[in-house]
């Protein structure tokens, strides 16, 4: 049994195409990343190694910064929107009829592309056609914003759409957590007479801890990655004012064939989340492990 | 008193589910308008009649050809993701070797991958070896990118199947591939299923690979294309809500038939990454 299930030859047989794949095209990629970096490189002609430079040169970028605070924007406002969606969950996981039809259709944006739904809010978005601006002239605002073109604005128009696609996300998650908390648990608080708003901030809420930890540092590191939607509604504009790391990187990479400078703001961005990652887990885990 | 309150909470919870379906009802009703009733009407009036030829002009003006691409495109990649990944789950939890939990732990650490930190390396390793505009590097890109959260959903499946399985395969003298092909993999179909419904919402909607790799039309896939077929429909509002309609409708029909699959992946894939 052991001799057959140890076998050096099987075990490489079966391991070998994921571990191939996964090492060359995302391992690799990356520690080339780093390598470009150092490169002064158009992308077809030739490599000159110019040392830090470019990373030295990305520290010191306004536009890049700018683009990083973009990014932590997202991250802090979608971090917030955590509450919301926490709500919403306690709202739905109360035995209310019809839960679970409301749930799965608040899924539904999740599952459609970022380009179909960028097209989609574009046009909501239209400043004389869009539901949102005809919405808006009925109920008596005289002249309602041209939300994807005003650069005060912009970033909190595109964050709208982003609210919209993730909702059933969170909700699903924190819905199946609330689920899963024992009946017994609950049915013990009430007979001890603590009242519903007591049962959802001092049992419920303190049970699913880790499972809300989760959802922030993958609302973190989600945003400091968002790419799609953006680059198709706006593009990073008007004049940068919603750009992200993610589409700066692509645009001096793709657009400008700055492929050096690009890889070493990519390393960057690696970097950052990475770093951004690890902080956000070791301050939202607790060390206690819950058990029911 | 309760009843209001009551009243109250379901209130919030229908005006929550409005704002995520009502802008696609808006879409679905616009893409059967011609421009006079879109720019006239009022945006939630139906259409004076069902404007279907919207879709026929679509369909005529080529989307036919990305549609395909993205069939085949995210078939083949999801028959590839599910195999490698049920073959290499199956090594490191059901067999013995030393290395196992440290190359469980790379494929975990891939989780956490920006895919945009390795866009420009894989563009020139693409470019060098003739992948660039082939979709066969869009196959294996989404194949790599998706190995390591679907083989999280396989994981805990295949912790759970009984040890004895291999046992008594092993003492009638299985081969090992028989008894993976014809004994495990066929009593992992629950959770197979599970993966292949993530993978094609993954694969379907991938936007920045395939605009980086494909320049072609012919290999463009529906998330790309749409871009181009937008740009030249510009004011054809009609048109472009068929486009994106047709864009979307295989994965809603997928929902439709197998949406506590696509939960069930959701939630799994979300907890332990």
């Amino acid at each position: 049994m052991n001799k057959v299930m140890s076998n050096k030859l099987l075990i490489a047989l079966y391991i070998s195409p994921a571990l191939v794949l996964v090492t060359v095209l995302i391992f690799i990629p990356l520690i080339l990343s780093g390598y470009y970096g150092l490169m002064d490189w158009d992308g077809i002609g030739a490599k000159t190694f110019i040392g830090i430079e470019n990373y030295m040169n990305g520290i010191k970028d306004i536009k890049f910064w700018n683009s990083a605070y973009h990014s932590f924007l997202l991250a802090i406002f979608s971090t917030l929107s955590l509450a919301i969606y926490l709500v919403i969950s306690f709202i739905l996981a109360s035995k209310i009829k019809g839960a679970d039809l409301l749930r799965k259709i608040y899924l539904i944006p999740m599952l459609l592309s970022s380009v179909a739904i960028a097209q989609l809010w574009i046009k909501v978005y239209n400043p004389s056609n869009g539901i949102l601006n005809v919405f808006l002239t009925k109920i008596g605002v005289h002249n309602p914003p041209a939300w994807l073109a005003d650069s005060s604005l912009v970033l909190f128009a595109i964050f709208i759409p982003i609210l919209w696609q993730y909702a059933g996300f969170y909700i699903l998650i924190y819905y199946a957590a609330l689920k899963n908390i024992p009946e017994s648990l609950i049915e013990a608080a009430k007979i001890d007479g603590a009242s519903a708003f007591q049962i959802a901030t001092k049992i419920k809420l303190p049970l699913i801890k880790e499972v809300v930890s989760v959802t922030v540092v993958l609302a973190i590191v989600g945003s400091l990655k968002y790419f799609d939607l953006i680059y198709v509604m706006t593009a990073g504009g008007p004049n940068g004012a919603s750009e992200v790391m993610a589409s700066y990187m692509y645009k001096l990479a793709f657009s400008s064939y700055k492929f050096g400078y690009g890889s070493a703001i990519g390393f960057l961005l690696l970097l950052i989340t990475l770093i951004v990652t690890f902080v956000v887990r070791k301050l939202t885990t607790s060390k206690e492990k819950i058990e029911y | 008193m309760k009843r209001i309150g009551y009243f109250f909470l379901y209130f919030s919870l229908v005006v929550v589910a409005l704002f995520q379906i009502v802008p696609l009802i808006w879409l679905f009703i616009f893409s059967l308008k011609d421009n006079r009733e879109i720019f006239a009407g009022s945006p939630f009036a139906l259409p004076s009649e069902f404007r279907w030829e919207n879709y026929q002009k679509v369909w005529d003006g080529g989307i036919g050809v990305y549609f395909f691409n993205s069939v085949w495109i995210t078939a083949l990649a999801i028959f590839l993701t599910v195999l490698f990944a049920s073959m290499a789950t199956f090594a490191i939890t059901r067999m013995k070797w030393k290395l196992s939990g440290f190359v469980l732990s790379v494929f975990i650490i891939g989780l956490m991958i920006p895919i945009h930190s390795a866009l420009i390396p894989l563009y020139s390793m693409f470019l060098s070896v003739h992948l660039i505009n082939n979709p066969l590097g869009v196959v294996i890109t989404y194949t790599a990118y998706n190995l390591p959260i679907t083989m999280m959903i396989l994981l805990g499946f295949y912790y759970t199947l009984p040890r004895e399985i291999e046992e008594a395969a092993v003492i009638d003298g299985c081969s090992v591939h028989r008894m993976f092909f014809q004994i495990i993999l066929p009593m992992t179909i629950p959770v197979m299923s599970t993966t292949v419904v993530i993978n094609m919402i993954y694969n379907w909607n991938e936007f920045v690979f395939v605009n980086t790799f494909i320049s072609s039309e012919k290999y463009k896939t529906l998330t790309v294309g749409i871009q181009n077929f937008i740009g030249q429909y510009m004011t054809d509002w009609g048109a472009i809500g068929a486009t994106l309609i047709i864009s979307v409708l295989p994965i809603i029909i997928a929902f439709i038939f197998f949406s506590n699959k696509v939960v069930e992946g959701i939630s799994a894939s979300a907890v332990k990454g």
